[in-house]
């Protein structure tokens, strides 16, 4: 029974995160709920007995998929830096280590 | 010639039509009739008509949505319950998995003694598929726009409002205990992927995401002085053309001869399982590789 | 069939996790056909993709049994649940990332001739380029 009203808010707690993503404004805000939505995910994989995907699903669902969607977003916005920086010299883009 | 919308819309159901043209601009009627053949000028839509198809298919798209949801829900009905034990899921093919999987494997964990023994050309196209993913993500990722008017490659600068995180020594000294955590953690899961769960592809995208707060912490210069782009494609080729020669010594020895050479050993062991641990290790190291090459390609068009 | 109101409700108590993963392929249908900015897409399709594990997987769950790694000697298959979805799913959840990466990167390039995520304006530029 515990088991059950688990596993509903759960699913409740997916379907939530679905619709956050679906009507938030900002990217970065889509791509964190997303990253919450994997988590959530993976517990159900644990609570129907598939350990394995559960595993599976906290690594690459949250972890590398949302690195990829922020590095992708990054991206982005490097591009428009570089376009508003076209004229500027290259030695002011060097990064300090 | 002026037209109303629907006939506008009838045009573009016979092909004469672009509705996708947003601008009043008339495209050159010489060039339509260089593409088609036809002697039909496209006209774009004005700005009213372009609001009214814009809502037009905004409506469309949820109203198909919510039709397809609801003849889904409406399948549902007709389904077994969920969690019974005579479910026509559960079947002997199940039975065979489990009853005589670890007799025939030498795994404990079923799941892996059935992806990595019985459905092991399948788990080899996947391999394939991360590798063919990593090309076309090279293709399409490498040094794109860094490169000066003149030829010179411009570096990769931080862009306004994303931190830096090698240079914040929060971040820094926490993810210095932790990634030989996650390492050993992802060894871990990789080596014991015949006994408990994991495998392959778990303990590859662990390690991968070790190597991946390696290089965003300590800086890409350092990862890539670590693991190269020569050392990551050898590891790749190496470990895809061992799965693929270990599994296809079959083709050699008579399509029945399928179950593994090396001895099973004594299931619960770490050494036992025959193929499965090498196999898994092969898995992990592309798997890694994939993700780690994934990440760089994004972070800065090179691995090196 | 449905008969009755009740026998809807013991179809809905049955079947819940079918139905939140139908809502789930929904959800993330509609973002997909829906939104036009192309990284919505995507993730709308990651999560249509999500929604489909989910019912594969909840076909393999039995009550009341274990997850299928052979403990105490016990190989009855009445105590384990079924592995092939979990086997199968394994190997969907990999793809679904290589998949991302590869749309991810066909964004980016995307992004840096257009300047656009939105496809709509994507479009208009294409047009505008092709005309010229």
């Amino acid at each position: 029974m515990l088991r059950e009203i688990f596993l509903l808010l759960l699913l409740g707690g997916l379907i939530f995160c679905a619709i956050a993503t679906a009507v938030s404004k900002r990217l970065m805000k889509m791509i964190i709920i997303y990253m919450a939505y994997s988590l959530i995910m993976s517990v159900i994989w644990l609570l129907l007995e598939s350990p394995d995907l559960g595993i599976t699903e906290a690594a690459v669902g949250a972890g590398v998929t949302g690195v990829l969607f922020y590095l992708a977003l990054r991206r982005i916005h490097q591009v428009d830096k570089d376009a508003a920086d076209q004229d500027v010299s290259s030695d002011k883009n060097e990064r300090g280590e | 010639m002026k037209k109303t919308f629907w006939q506008k819309l009838s045009a573009w159901h016979k092909g004469d039509y672009d509705f996708t043209l947003k601008t009043t601009d008339h495209v050159d009627p010489q060039i339509i009739h260089e593409y088609t053949g036809k002697e039909h000028t496209i006209q774009a839509l004005s700005r009213k008509e372009r609001a009214f198809s814009g809502a037009l298919y905004n409506v469309l798209c949820v109203l198909f949505c919510l039709i397809l949801i609801g003849v889904l829900l409406g399948a549902v009905v007709s389904l077994p319950p969920h969690g019974n034990a005579e479910n026509p899921a559960v079947n002997e093919v199940m039975d065979r998995y489990v009853e005589e999987g670890m007799q025939e494997t030498g795994a404990v964990n079923t799941v892996a003694g059935m992806i990595l023994d019985y459905r092991a050309f399948d788990t080899l196209g996947e391999s394939f598929v991360l590798f063919t993913a990593v090309c076309a993500v090279t293709i399409l990722m490498k040094n794109t726009k860094r490169t000066a008017p003149d030829g010179t490659p411009l570096p990769m600068v931080v862009a306004p409002g994303i931190v830096d995180y090698s240079k914040d020594n929060i971040v820094k000294t926490v993810s210095r205990f932790l990634i030989p955590f996650i390492f050993v953690f992802g060894v871990y899961v990789l080596l014991n992927g015949h006994l408990s769960p994991g495998g392959g592809f778990s303990g590859g995208a662990i390690l991968g995401s070790a190597l991946i707060l390696f290089s965003m912490v300590y800086g890409e210069d350092r990862a890539a002085a670590i693991f190269s782009e020569r050392l990551i494609k050898t590891v790749v080729l190496v470990s895809l053309s061992f799965y693929a020669i270990a599994k296809s010594y079959s083709f050699f020895t008579g399509a029945n001869h399928l179950h593994s050479i090396i001895s099973q050993g004594i299931p619960g062991r770490i050494l036992s399982a025959g193929l499965i641990l090498p196999l898994n290790v092969a898995v992990g190291f592309v798997v890694c590789c994939t993700m780690y090459s994934f990440y760089m390609y994004f972070r800065r068009g090179r691995i090196q | 069939m449905l008969t009755s109101f009740e026998d809807l409700w013991t179809h809905v108590a049955d079947n819940y996790i079918v139905i939140v993963s139908i809502i789930l392929f929904g959800i993330g249908f509609t973002m997909l056909l829906f939104s036009r900015n192309l990284l919505k897409k995507v993730v709308g399709l990651n999560i249509m993709d999500t929604g489909v594990y989910l019912l594969l997987v909840s076909m393999g769950y039995i009550d009341g049994r274990h997850a299928p790694i052979i403990a105490n000697g016990i190989t009855d298959a009445a105590n384990y649940i079924n592995p092939i979805p979990s086997g199968l799913v394994l190997t969907g959840i990999v793809v679904s990332v290589s998949v991302t990466a590869i749309m991810l990167s066909l964004i980016v390039r995307l992004y840096e001739k257009y300047h656009s995520l939105n496809l709509d304006e994507i479009y208009e530029l294409r047009n505008k380029e092709e005309n010229t």
